[in-house]
């Protein structure tokens, strides 16, 4: 039993179990902020109910999500040691912060909130929701610049045999941290705003608490063009900078074998990592990929085959993972563009609100291939260019980490489908009807 | 040199204000199926730690995260090697997480117990636990130069363990039973009072005992019989347990968790203090303990962290306070639902 096959596998099980459940808190916690607003402003009663309403469903995610956070921040220890005591000097302080600023600020705002309704005035119990929403993804804004620093290592020297800091603001202003944050939390928006216009669109569709979710519907509905828009923009920023600092995860994530100028956006292909190229492959659009990845039709893209053999990551799963992800957020951009005309007539469009009804899922889809295409196409290093995955992990015995991550499957998959049934059960029982 | 005693002191407080505020709901949620008769019972308690016990965890986080920023190397040695009670620690508080917000979404009795069940295990083994391994480190953990551990989960259960795994049992149940004492009345909190007597009780011979058997387990005496003035945290934690029982017997709950949560930080300190410089000794060889200056992070990202500590703990202290006011003395009627 290999520790660092299985400790991959048990940060894998766990990121992305955890990372089900974040980005709705990011999303879902600023439509909140705003309905819980609007009713502070207004006095009306309705916003009050969809703050309930949606609070409700967002506490339980909420939970999970939290629980299943504190775990990332000690498997570093647990079972990347040797990780840790590299990059420690440099890593551990972004993490350090985002506990005593952000993670702080959102565990005890988020007590008051669920149990100060009656102790503070609408004004002030709204003010702790965005609280709750500004803490929640400013500690996202820190764990991203700590991933940042994984993809593209800045603001730090090699002394005593480790990476030490050199530059803290390098650190906190790495490109590649602020556009990951700006193509990820707006992609947690799009999932937010999804899962509440799925959500509407179902009770819609039975023509109940029609004003209530029409009202819901429109709100998410703005929120998601606009995030769907910025996804794709910043998505585009970031895919140049990706191939500018990781060529190697650019080659990957589009099967790009042999070095050459003028290269082709291949739109389909089966990869065939042994021989080095492609076995099946259609669509190819000349020069496109230059294009894409350095704004010039002409510009030389280096393949995979170009580099060394122990540098090369796996090419089937960043290439689907990103076309997935693409497809799906062009999807988007679509869909929400279609709603944004329909939004007056929502209730004659049965088949626009039932392909959003079934669009629920997309979006977690979308999200989680966006990490396994980062994550696994900066493979094999765990700090590119600095440090590799295998080098990384603890020497503790296999056998234990093997009883962890059978444990972590089990009960995180319980959890999550506890989880998942009672926020649907929430979802499907609606709004509680005013007591008289 | 400066710089790294200040980090290591850092480190123990983090640690010290994680148990002294977790611990109290540590307390509640290990008291709770024993207390909890009815459901108001069990309402009324959950709902004394719920506003707090997320934002407490996060103490844990901090103390976590310090110890990676401060001392990467203490962070990964520490946490590889003590792996096994870590992930049960881990999921000890998963389980109670959900627990707590699950437990009243389906109104079944057997759903309740579940969910009752593992706000019981939840709290009661970090509490336990924690203790086993502070213990244990007090004593010294079988780790070889290359941080790699020669032992079982079992061998931290030998018995200076176990006794330190009790004594942390006994303070987080006192604690907790001054906190219920603070925020409930009626019948429930005369059993609380019957309870918090018989866990004093207990508390006061498990405390001499793990003086005493500190003498003999461990060297943390070393720097007490070097610095004598450091025998005052002992003197203010035997003092600051009959302070509780003296609190106790007024029935003035809200003194009597004021004195526990001083006994908790000083019996923390008592180890801090012998321990020092070391923070995480090997028993196999000397050589290889990890101590505040061999484990240190570079003094520009000490100095960055301790900029970010000194200006941004207090803030947090000042407002979970102010969560603390807000939602201060006994249960009313309207804090009983959810």
């Amino acid at each position: 039993m290999d520790p660092v096959f299985l400790s991959r596998l048990q940060f894998a099980a766990a990121t992305m179990f955890h990372f089900l459940f974040v980005p709705l808190t990011l999303g879902l916690s600023i439509i909140i902020a705003y309905m819980e607003t609007r009713y502070a402003r207004t006095g009306d009663k309705l916003y009050l109910q969809m703050t309930k309403f949606w609070g409700k469903i967002f506490l339980i995610n909420f939970a999970v999500g939290v629980v299943t956070g504190i775990t990332l921040e000690f498997q570093f220890g647990t079972n990347w040691s040797r990780y840790s005591e590299f990059v420690g000097d440099v890593f551990g302080s972004l993490l350090a912060i985002e506990a005593s600023l952000a993670f702080f600020l959102e565990s005890t705002f988020i007590g008051i909130w669920i149990f100060g309704w009656k102790k503070l005035s609408a004004k002030a119990h709204a003010a702790v929701m965005w609280m709750v929403a500004i803490a929640g993804n400013f500690s996202a804004i820190w764990i991203l610049t700590a991933n940042g620093f994984m993809q593209h290592p800045v603001g730090y020297t090699i002394r005593n045999g480790r990476a030490e800091m050199t530059n803290f603001f390098e650190l906190l202003f790495n490109k590649f941290s602020i556009l990951q944050i700006l193509h990820v939390l707006p992609a947690a928006c799009i999932l937010a705003a999804f899962f509440v216009m799925g959500i509407s669109a179902w009770h819609l569709l039975r023509k109940q608490h029609i004003e209530f979710f029409q009202r819901s519907f429109r709100i998410a509905l703005v929120f998601g063009l606009a995030a769907s828009i910025l996804t794709g923009l910043t998505g585009d920023l970031h895919g140049t900078h990706v191939a500018e600092v990781q060529p190697a995860k650019l080659a990957a994530m589009e099967a790009h074998w042999e070095t050459q100028a003028n290269a082709p956006l291949i739109l389909f292909a089966i990869p065939d990592e042994k021989a080095g190229k492609n076995i099946v492959e259609f669509g190819a659009i000349p020069g496109l990929l230059s294009f894409l990845g350095y704004h010039d039709f002409s510009a030389t893209v280096r393949g995979i085959n170009d580099f060394p053999e122990d540098e090369r990551p796996p090419v089937l799963i960043p290439f689907v993972s990103f076309r997935v992800m693409v497809g799906l957020g062009t999807l988007f951009i679509f869909l929400t563009l279609y709603g944004w005309f329909r939004r007056n007539k929502l209730m004659e469009s049965p088949l626009y609100l039932k392909i959003m009804l079934f669009s629920i899922p997309l979006p977690y889809i979308a999200i989680e291939l966006g990490w396994v295409l980062a994550e696994v196409g900066r493979q094999p290093w765990i700090v590119y260019g600095l440090m590799k995955t295998s080098d990384a992990a603890s020497p503790v015995a296999g056998y234990q980490v093997l009883i962890s991550l059978v444990a972590f499957i089990a009960i995180y998959g319980l959890l999550g489908a506890v989880a998942f049934y009672l926020m649907a059960k929430h979802a499907i029982k609606g709004p509680a009807v005013e007591k008289p | 040199m400066i710089l790294e005693t200040i980090w290591f002191f850092i480190w123990g407080l983090l640690w010290a204000i994680f148990f002294m505020t977790d611990g109290f709901d540590f307390g509640v949620g290990t008291l709770y199926p024993f207390l909890g008769k009815s459901e108001d019972d069990k309402r009324a308690m959950i709902n004394s730690i719920g506003p707090f016990w997320d934002g407490n965890e996060v103490w844990l986080i901090t103390a976590g995260g310090v110890t990676f920023a401060a001392f990467p190397k203490v962070y990964a040695v520490m946490f590889s090697t003590l792996y096994a009670p870590l992930m049960l620690i881990l999921f000890a508080l998963i389980l109670r997480g959900v627990a707590f917000e699950f437990r009243g979404q389906i109104d079944s009795p057997g759903w309740k117990r579940i969910w009752d069940l593992c706000i019981f295990i939840g709290s009661f083994m970090p509490a336990f636990l924690f203790g086993v391994v502070f213990a244990n480190i007090f004593r010294g953990i079988p780790f070889d130069g290359q941080g790699v551990y020669h032992g079982n989960l079992l061998m931290l259960l030998n018995p200076y363990g176990v006794l330190g795994g009790l004594l942390f049992l006994l303070l987080f149940l006192l604690h907790g039973a001054n906190w219920l004492g603070m925020k409930t009345d009626g019948d429930l909190n005369i059993r609380v009072a019957a309870v918090a007597d018989k866990i004093w009780i207990a508390l006061v011979p498990t405390a001499v005992l793990f003086l005493i058997a500190t003498w003999f387990a461990t060297d943390l005496y070393a720097n007490y019989l070097a610095n004598p003035v450091f025998f005052l945290i002992i003197l203010c934690s035997v003092l600051s347990i009959f302070v509780v029982k003296f609190y106790l017997v007024k029935k003035d709950y809200f003194s009597a968790w004021c004195a526990s949560a001083t006994t908790i930080v000083t019996c923390t300190f008592f180890g801090i203090a012998g321990l020092f410089p070391r923070m995480f000794p090997s028993i196999i060889d000397p050589q290889y303990t990890l101590t505040a200056f061999n484990s240190s992070s570079s003094p520009l990202t000490l100095k960055i962290m301790l900029g970010v500590v000194v200006v941004f703990i207090p803030i947090v202290i000042a407002y979970q306070m102010w969560t603390y006011r807000l939602f201060q003395g006994k249960l009313t009627e309207e804090e009983m639902e959810y």
